[in-house]
């Protein structure tokens, strides 16, 4: 019922185009993270959707009606904001009933729904602060209270936890969740924290330079990103990427990454033929950190014939996992590897490829083949 | 800092300081000291004195000659500066937070307000006034002090209004507010310290305004406090107790505002919005 569709939105800023052609359907009831690095466009995205931006091309629908030239109010949506925009001057309480009081809600509603979204939020002894009397979780839930109590068709939220320390991020991360699970609405959330976008999103769209790139669910954005920029962006650490060259035949394939040579599993050959047949067979060879084993420590499952040799340049021990930095001849490659592992810095280790993860991209493209 | 010759720095520092706060303080002293003082005292010879007692005959018979000016002055001054606060609080809004085309060289033109020097418009304003049928009047004296009123009202709005973030203007107008709702709910509730700062200002030079008050009001009766001081001199004779008691009152108003609005100055009211 409140889905929100993008048509081929563009915003321009004079000479500036923000946002290119974009178009998004999000379904009733969905999560849905529009996520990239700063700059790309997907806060625009979001402030066209609530309608603080003029749209310079294109078409927004809310809940399939177009809203091109409904004035924010008029959209039934709510938003939260980065820095909260709290009001100084009003109380948690006033703050909350706002916009209900703009509204003309009846006292006794606004009431109701203000003590419940309170409740809920855990915020009934804070109603009678002043924001400036606050913690910055506190005014977070303020804020999305804020957001609640209007019961909107769809919520809009601009990094609403990025002014968070860690740890509280984590904990109103899990909370944003519950919540919308509780609530049921649909929900357009900006960041530009990939693990935010994969741990909160029922999908995820990336955005570079104003230009959708992939949307999808957060799995799928994983395993089979579109491009290099998808592969690099979602996952930390960030996927590995090698130039190399594809070698042999369909019968028997394999990668040519100058410092080491690994064989191309049959299941992944036929995706490759296009670029068997080109002059070129340069690409990118792409592997994830944690497709990188200690032989010792390989999944039984993970065929064992893919192997390269590097040195180690830094190890990085995070008590579950230890991040080595391998230098595979001048390439920088790293890998997520079992804490058991025995490596210092300078030793020459063997390391496993998980070849069925494995992902080429194009030399000029930078498209996956697929 | 370097501190190699604190003491000797610092004592130039404060010789130079006091001397000219001395200099700056010696006709205020002479005004206070004055206007306390008998009739009878009031002399050449003795007057860096101290009043012998504490005499109001100065003060009373100033007041008879003013007190009629002084309320003159109040009637223009209050309705004006409160007028051009408030017309310079929501422009100041309009070119801080709705920029519209051209907003950027309206703004440069009611800057130019500023600059403007009143000798220089002072036929034509007369000219407008009359035509208007309010030459002579309390309105059009207030009038004009509200129309001059407004580039600087509008300077001092703006610069506050643009110190407030604009997602409280993203977050009002989603929750259902207009131009106008934004205003009233959120912005001139947190622009109480710039309505002191401009109260302040306009308060100050309309009721120390000469020029203009001398040139509108021509009635005697209707003149201001600031043109009714200036023609105590020399109307009879020099009598300087009461023309100091006199000008000691034409003071006392700027500087009780002052004093009353001035705490508006120091009030964060933006604490808490955004981020902490």
């Amino acid at each position: 019922m409140a889905s929100v569709t993008l048509e081929h939105v563009t915003k321009r800023f004079g000479e500036v185009t923000a946002v290119r052609d974009v178009n998004i359907e999000v379904k009733d009831k969905e999560f849905l993270v529009l996520v990239g690095p700063s700059g790309c466009g997907k806060s625009t995205t979001l402030r066209m959707i609530a309608g603080l931006e003029e749209i310079s091309e294109g078409a927004v629908f809310i809940a399939d009606r177009l809203v091109n030239d409904v004035a924010p109010k008029d959209r039934d949506i709510a938003m939260v904001f980065q820095s909260y925009a709290l009001y100084p001057h009003m109380s948690v309480y006033d703050n909350l009933a706002f916009g209900l009081k703009l509204r003309r809600t009846p006292k006794k509603e606004i009431d109701r729904r203000v003590q419940d979204a309170a409740e809920l939020l855990g915020l009934t002894d804070l109603l009678q602060r002043k924001p400036k009397q606050l913690s910055g979780g506190q005014r977070q839930r303020v804020a999305l209270g804020r957001a609640i109590v209007r019961e909107p068709k769809v919520f809009l939220m601009d990094e609403p936890l990025s002014n968070l320390d860690a740890k509280l991020r984590v904990q109103m991360r899990a909370e944003l969740i519950r919540l919308h699970q509780r609530l049921q609405t649909t929900v357009i959330y900006v960041t530009h924290d990939q693990v935010e976008a994969m741990t909160m999103g029922t999908r995820i769209a990336v955005l570079r330079d104003g230009v959708l790139q992939q949307i999808d669910a957060p799995q799928v954005l994983y395993d089979h990103p579109k491009n290099m920029f998808v592969a690099g962006f979602i996952g930390s650490p960030s996927m590995n990427f090698v130039d190399a060259k594809i070698e042999g035949d369909m019968a028997d394939m394999w990668v040519n990454c100058g410092s080491f040579r690994v064989p191309v599993p049959a299941t992944h050959r036929e995706r490759l033929e296009p670029l068997l047949k080109k002059q070129s067979r340069e690409c990118f060879f792409g592997i994830r950190p944690e497709d990188m084993y200690e032989p010792k420590y390989a999944p039984p499952e993970v065929e064992t014939d893919a192997r390269m040799r590097a040195r180690v340049d830094v190890t990085e021990p995070l008590g579950a996992e230890i991040y080595l930095y391998l230098l595979a001849g001048e390439k920088m490659m790293v890998a997520r590897v079992d804490p058991r592992t025995r490596a210092d810095i300078g030793d020459e280790v063997e390391m496993v490829l998980d070849m069925s993860k494995m992902h080429v991209f194009d030399r000029d493209t930078q498209e996956a083949y697929t | 800092m370097n501190r190699s010759t604190p003491y000797l720095s610092d004592a130039i520092r404060f010789i130079i300081l006091a001397f000219f706060a001395l200099y700056f303080m010696m006709p205020i002293y002479l005004l206070v000291i004055t206007s306390f003082k008998p009739f009878e005292d009031i002399s050449f010879a003795t007057m860096w004195a101290l009043p012998k007692g504490f005499y109001l005959d100065g003060i009373t018979q100033a007041w008879t000659y003013v007190s009629q000016n002084f309320m003159n002055s109040i009637i223009v001054t209050l309705p004006a500066s409160l007028l051009s606060s408030i017309l310079g609080s929501f422009n100041g809004y309009l070119f801080a937070k709705w920029r519209f085309p051209g907003s950027r060289w309206l703004f440069l033109l009611v800057l130019f307000g500023i600059f403007l020097p009143y000798q220089g418009i002072l036929i034509p304003l007369v000219q407008v006034l009359g035509a208007l049928n309010l030459y002579g009047k309390y309105a059009g004296l207030i009038i004009v002090h509200i129309v001059f009123g407004i580039p600087i009202t509008t300077l001092i709005f703006r610069g506050y209004y643009s110190a407030v973030p604009d997602e409280l203007v993203d977050a009002a107008r989603i929750d259902g507010a207009g131009v106008l709702g934004v205003f009233w709910h959120i912005m001139l509730p947190l622009a109480m310290p710039a309505f002191g700062v401009s109260m302040i200002w306009q308060f100050t030079s309309i009721w120390n305004d000469y020029l203009i008050g001398l040139v509108i009001l021509s009635n005697p009766d209707m003149r201001t406090v600031m043109v009714a001081v200036k023609n105590l001199t020399g109307s009879f004779f020099t009598n300087y107790g009461a023309q100091m008691a006199a000008a000691l009152i034409a003071a006392s108003p700027t500087i009780i505002i002052y004093l009353l609005l001035s705490r508006l100055f120091h009030r964060g009211l933006l604490a808490g919005s955004v981020k902490g």
